[in-house]
């Protein structure tokens, strides 16, 4: 299962390995050291989330707005786990690292192996965890890496960014080639429609919660026209 | 207070508002208590739907007023559908797509 798990999860090693550097050179040029880096990694744990915390911190915003910001910053995390309320239920103790590790890449990786009709019920449980495990590694060593470096890396990395863009336009790929096999575009659509009505209302900085409850808003109404075939073994 | 201290508490908010935020549904739906219909609905439907939002958010930033503002995301992003389409390998597609953007960002640095 390590070898599966391992596969899953390599896109996110490089853009976490990459991104979380970028975070670390961040912080180390405030004059926070690597075990700051390496905290925050660990207990935050959020990629959008920490760059916002290093701004905030660098205008000394007022706590309580600052603490509003890393909310909105995070709140589209809290649709993730609808997908897996019974699946981490059904992970024991695991249960609570599943949630605290529920980030924007891992959801995704998730996703996938929720759709993966080639493994057991058991295995997905297992690769799952691992997945998790290891992202939230490489985003400890990005970050702590990054900051004991600082500014000393000899070549530009600009743009390695894209890879988890282009991680996303995959997973989106393939789940809309698993709901060809369910037998509806209809929610992909809905996202991608809604998301671009709202970004053009909202604009770029405060569209994404809109879009999500917009989204969720067009599905549960339309939730009796909307029939779709199940694969996930749960 | 110093800025030591400034990050420390904001972090050990962030801390808590974070996992908080992921929370949510479990403690809405988690242990002991049953996954109401919709929600279940919900959880099944909303993958394909989430994963179109999140590539929208990455590209929320093009600027359509100039070429480098937007060519590079958008080739960037068609390479990676076309390249999957032919391959359905994740990790090929990731790849190039991502040089391709990183060529181009070059390419219109100039």
């Amino acid at each position: 299962m390590f070898n599966y798990s391992f596969k899953k999860s390599i896109p996110i090693m490089t853009g976490y390995l990459f991104i979380g550097l970028a975070f670390g050179i961040l912080l180390n040029s405030q004059g926070f050291n690597f075990l700051w880096a390496a905290a925050m990694a660990l207990f935050v744990y959020a990629g959008s989330a920490q760059f916002v915390i290093v701004t905030l911190m660098m205008n000394k915003t007022a706590l309580p707005v600052a603490a509003l910001m890393v909310f909105l910053v995070n709140s589209r995390h809290m649709f993730y786990g609808i997908s897996f309320i019974q699946r981490f239920k059904s992970m024991g103790k695991k249960y609570w690292y599943m949630i605290y590790t529920l980030t924007d890449e891992t959801y995704s990786v998730l996703c996938q192996i929720k759709d993966d009709n080639r493994i057991t019920s058991q295995e997905k449980n297992r690769g799952m965890f691992l997945v998790s495990m290891l992202n939230q590694i490489y985003w400890v060593t990005g970050c702590t890496v990054g900051a004991l470096l600082g500014e000393f890396l000899p070549f530009s990395t600009a743009g390695i960014e894209f890879s988890m863009t282009a991680l996303f336009v995959v997973i989106f790929v393939e789940q809309w080639i698993t709901w060809k096999e369910k037998g509806t575009h209809i929610p992909a659509i809905t996202g991608i429609v809604s998301a671009i009505i709202c970004l053009l209302i909202f604009g770029p900085d405060k569209f994404i919660l809109p879009s999500i409850i917009f989204t969720i808003g067009i599905l549960l109404s339309f939730e009796k026209k909307i029939e779709f075939k199940e694969i996930d073994n749960e | 207070m110093n800025k030591y201290v400034y990050m420390a508490i904001l972090c050990g908010i962030s801390i808590v508002i974070t996992f908080g935020i992921r929370y949510i549904p479990f403690a809405l739906f988690g242990r002991g208590k049953d996954v109401p219909p919709k929600v279940e609905y919900l959880g099944e439907i909303l993958p394909p739907a989430m994963m179109a939002i999140l590539v929208i958010y990455c590209l929320k930033s093009l600027d359509l007023g100039n070429l480098g503002g937007f060519i590079p995301e958008v080739i960037g992003s068609l390479a990676v559908v076309s390249v999957h389409l032919l391959k359905r390998n994740t990790l090929f597609s990731i790849f190039v797509g991502t040089i391709v953007y990183m060529l181009l960002i070059r390419y219109f640095a100039n």
